[in-house]
This record gives C-alpha cells, structure tokens and sequence, in this order.
C-alpha cells in the first residue's frame, strides 16, 4: 500500500508478565516521510519502539529494515539508526557538557577503546550549531533547560548520521520555539531520504508537523497518511476503548471496596 | 623506610584500587550493590579456603569473585520478577550470603587467621611484616604491590572501556541502541569490585572498603562536573584521605580503618555543604536569594 518502505512491522505482539501490552501490530514506515505514533497513556506506543530497537523481545512477529533495497534485522543495521529516548530517562546530573553528549553520537562510529578524534569533534559542533546550541558547548547538562536538552539529545542523533530516526516523545515539555526548530530539522533529514518516526502526543501539532500517522492503543487502530487517516473518527476510536477501560475498572474498584465492608 | 610511611603507602594503594572503580558506582547509584559485594565475598574466600586450605591461595580470589558476581546476579533475578525492589532485594541476598560467611567462620575456622573483627577493620598495621623479597632485595609490603596491581588493572578496565562506561551510565537506553551491551559492562564493574574488595579485605576490612568506593567519588562528584575531573579529584581525595587518617591514627595510637573512615565521612560532608556549586550552603543561599 505505501511506496518506498523502510520499516515493516509483522504480527506484532509484546506481552509483559502475560499481559499484552500491544497485539498483533502490522505497520509500514515509508522512507522520507515523518511518522507520528499517538494513542493515550499505557497504549503502548514506547512498547513499540522498544520492540523495534530490540530492547524487549517479542511473543510473536518481525521487524525488518529496507536499507539500499535489502532486506535487514535490527541488529545489521544498528549503526544506521539513531534513537532518541525520552528525556526522563537519562540521568541529566551525570557530570558532562553539552558537547560531550553529542559526541556519544559518535561512538556506535567508533571501536572499542578508541576515543573521539577531530573529526567526531567537528561533526558534534556542526551539529550542535545546527539546533541553535554552540553557545552552550561547554555548559553542564543540569543546567539546560528542558528545551535546550532536547535539542542537545537531536544533535546527537543527527551526529551518527543515520538513516533512520526513531525519537520517543521529542516534543513533550519543550518550548514552542524549539519544538519548530527540532520539527524543521527532522524536515531537512526527511528531504534527503531518511526515515523519521516519532511517538507524539500532542494531536494539536499533528497536521503541522507529520506526514503519516499511527494510531495505537496496544492494537493498531488506524495508519496511513495524516491526510487520509487523520479523522475525528479515528481519534475517537483509538481514544474510546481507554475511557471505556478506565469506567469499568473504575466500577470494579467500587465494587470490590463495597466487598470489603 | 618508616614504618608509619609503609602503612601510608598501603593505605594509600588500597584506597585508590577502590575509589577509581566508585566514581562509577557513585554515578550509577549502584553503591548499595557494592556494600553487598564486599561483604558476600566472605563466603567465597572462607569456601575456597576450606577447599584448598590456604590463605594466600589464587582460588580465594577466584571463588570471592564468583560468589560477588553471583550476589549482583541473584539481586537482579530478585528485583526482575517485580516482587521486591532493588534495595529489599539487596536486603535479602546480602545478609543470606554474609551470615553463611559468619557462620562457616565462626564454626569450623575458629584457629584460623580468619576471624571475624580482622574482616569489618582489617589490620592495616600488620601488613607490612608480610614482605615481598625478589631476589633477596625487599621491595615492601605485600598488600602495597597487590593493591598497586588491581589499581592498575581498575584503571585499565576505565581507560579501555572509557566511552562505554560513561554513555551506559548516562543513558543506557541509549547505550543499548548504539550496540553496547551495559549488562556485559555493569558485570565487569561488578566482577573488578569483587577483586578489588578481596584484595582490600585483608588490609582495611569490609567497613572500610565501602568507605574507599564511595567516601572519595561521592566528594568529586560533588566537586566536580566533568566525568574526567571527577575521576582525578576522586584520586587526590583518596589519597589524602587515607594518607591523612594513618597519620592521625598513629599519633593517636587508634585504629587506622577507624579514623580513615572518619576522615573520609568528614571530607565528605564538607564537599556536601560547602561546595560552591552543589552544595547545601550554595542551595540554601539560592533558594534565600529567589525569595527576597
């Protein structure tokens, strides 16, 4: 159905301790295009990346990879694509620069026991000029603001010169300036061909910003281009089944307190 | 060379094979698994020293080493199944192991030089009668070269590792996505501590240990911030710390672990409330300045 795939998806299913967090996901990202995957809290958007990356195995299904027309797992082509994880989850009191954490951009280029050379350095200014932040090269992580780590976390991704760009809520508690200057950014890389995938929450920005989107809530409830798929009958879906949820569990809760007395 | 400069010297070794490995225990938060580490290592050394019946045995080494990376393996199975935190599930695994220890010692080695206030303060003092002649010439204290040696090989591991270390300790997640295994990396600090806690035991003992892993890089961290400052300022505190408290406790004729690990603590917090970045004072001047 899409052109020019990149990334495939087959009968996703990730379940932690029994429970099936997303079922049976079949998805296609297209290359040079900027996916959005929203849905609400716990509808396992992070699951997904993380099923893609690797990170957690999964019950049943692939992943595969379309680099240079052939076919790839994850683990071949690693060093072509670039995480960004969520903001929250890294420990921003470690004692480094800004500089220094976009050239860890540069390490999946380098083996083990080599350190950055000049040319790494170079990259890692560029790339930090590029999201407005050579000013701040030498500033302690601590000290910038959610915004400025933001931009600080894209600059490294850009610095491994990847293919693909897979981020975790990149625009969550950012200001507006930078929201435009990441989103014009991921513009550019998806311009020359790379493939950028993001797990979104924000559906105001959508139409603005997006090319494709996803629509999931541990099953794929919608997917194609923001034009096509991006209805309030699609919000409505993926949103309901969580209200819906949520009302019942809330009835069990209720029940089950009237039990105890 | 005097006696009180050879202890110096010991102390000085012993504290620097630790306090390089606790930069990044201190930045992982993973110090609590490092107590447990220099404890449950007992139970390594007194099972392969009832098997080959030798103190001075490479086995203990060896068994002290499976036993550490078997204590980070079963706190993490603990902490995996989603029952238990990891500091309850530490709670569990290092008294089991520990008191194993205690028992096997107190029961079955009771004349041996094995007992139980040699291994929570070491005896700093008696370490240099065990000598290391090569040749016929007397180079100095056993505990000094050993000590000198897994400093050596610590600082090895960091300087090799170095970008590895640093990017799964700042953000793991990340680590993993650019090909780097942080359980192979988390296994190898682990495994080094073993080593360096068997090889620090005899001489400082398992309370001080703990104070050499944690008292000095908690201090630079406080100091510091960039992670190659931390690592040197972690090594000058270690080395004053030590040098410092051996003189002390000689003059005052006290305990050298005892006052080591006091001026260690002191030093500590002193970083904690008077620096001029991270700390407390700092903190509460800011916090007076926003309000007026």
């Amino acid at each position: 159905m899409l052109r020019d795939k990149s990334i495939t998806v087959e009968n996703l299913t990730v379940a932690y301790d029994g429970t099936p967090v997303l079922l049976d996901a079949d998805l296609e990202f297209e290359k040079g295009k900027i996916t959005a995957v929203i849905g609400p809290n716990g509808a396992g958007k992070s699951t997904l990346l993380n099923a893609m990356l690797d990170f957690i195995k999964p019950l049943t299904g692939q992943v595969h990879y379309y680099l240079d027309d052939k076919k790839f797992t994850y683990q071949d082509i690693k060093q072509r694509l670039a995480y960004v994880p969520q903001k929250a989850s890294v420990d921003w009191t470690f004692p480094t620069d800004a500089l220094d954490v976009v050239l860890m951009g540069r390490y999946g280029h380098l083996k083990t026991g080599q350190r950055p050379g000049k040319k790494d350095r170079q990259i890692a200014k560029g790339k930090l000029n590029q999201v407005g932040m050579l000013n701040f090269s030498d500033r302690q992580i601590s000290q910038l603001s959610g915004g400025q780590r933001q931009r600080v976390f894209l600059a490294r991704a850009l610095a491994q010169e990847s293919d693909i760009i897979i981020l975790d809520e990149p625009l969550a508690g950012v200001d507006v300036t930078t929201e435009k200057v990441l989103m014009n950014l991921l513009r550019q890389e998806a311009e020359q061909g790379k493939t950028i995938l993001a797990v979104h929450h924000d559906l105001n920005t959508i139409t603005n910003y997006f090319d494709d989107v996803v629509f999931l809530n541990r099953q794929v409830y919608a997917y194609g281009s923001v034009e096509d798929v991006f209805t309030p009958q699609n919000i409505e879906k993926t949103y309901q089944q969580n209200r819906q949820e949520a009302e019942a569990s809330l009835i069990e809760e209720e029940s089950g307190k009237a039990m105890d007395v | 060379m005097s006696l009180v400069l050879e202890i110096i010297l010991v102390a000085i070794a012993v504290s620097l094979s630790c306090s390089v490995l606790g930069v990044f225990l201190v930045l992982r938060g993973s110090t609590m698994v490092s107590d447990a580490i220099t404890h449950t290592v007992l139970l390594g050394i007194v099972v392969s020293f009832f098997i080959v019946q030798d103190l001075r045995s490479p086995w203990l080494i060896i068994g002290a080493s499976l036993v550490g990376v078997f204590t980070v393996w079963a706190i993490e199975a603990l902490k995996n199944t989603g029952l238990v935190d990891q500091d309850a599930s530490i709670g569990i695994v290092f008294p089991l192991l520990f008191s194993i220890a205690i028992i096997l010692l107190t029961r079955y080695a009771g004349d041996v030089h094995l007992d139980i206030d040699a291994v929570f303060m070491g005896q700093l003092g008696f370490t240099i009668f065990d000598r290391v002649i090569i040749g016929g010439v007397d180079i100095g204290p056993g505990a000094f070269w050993s000590a000198l040696i897994i400093f050596l090989l610590n600082s090895g591991f960091i300087a090799y590792f170095y970008k590895e270390l640093k990017v799964s300790t700042f953000d793991p997640n990340y680590a993993r996505s650019i090909g780097i295994s942080t359980t192979f990396i988390y296994y190898a600090l682990m495994t080094l501590v073993s080593i360096t806690s068997v090889g620090a035991f005899e001489a400082v003992g398992s309370i001080l240990v703990v104070g050499f892993m944690v008292g000095p890089a908690l201090t630079a961290y406080l100091l510091t911030d960039r992670l190659i400052h931390m690592i040197g300022v972690t090594l000058l505190v270690s080395v004053f710390n030590a040098a410092a408290g051996v003189s002390l406790a000689y003059s005052l004729n006290l305990s050298y672990a005892g006052v080591i690990a006091f001026f260690t603590g002191i030093v500590a917090v002193t970083a904690f409330i008077f620096s001029p970045k991270k700390g407390a004072l700092r903190g509460w001047v800011n916090r007076r300045r926003q309000k007026n």
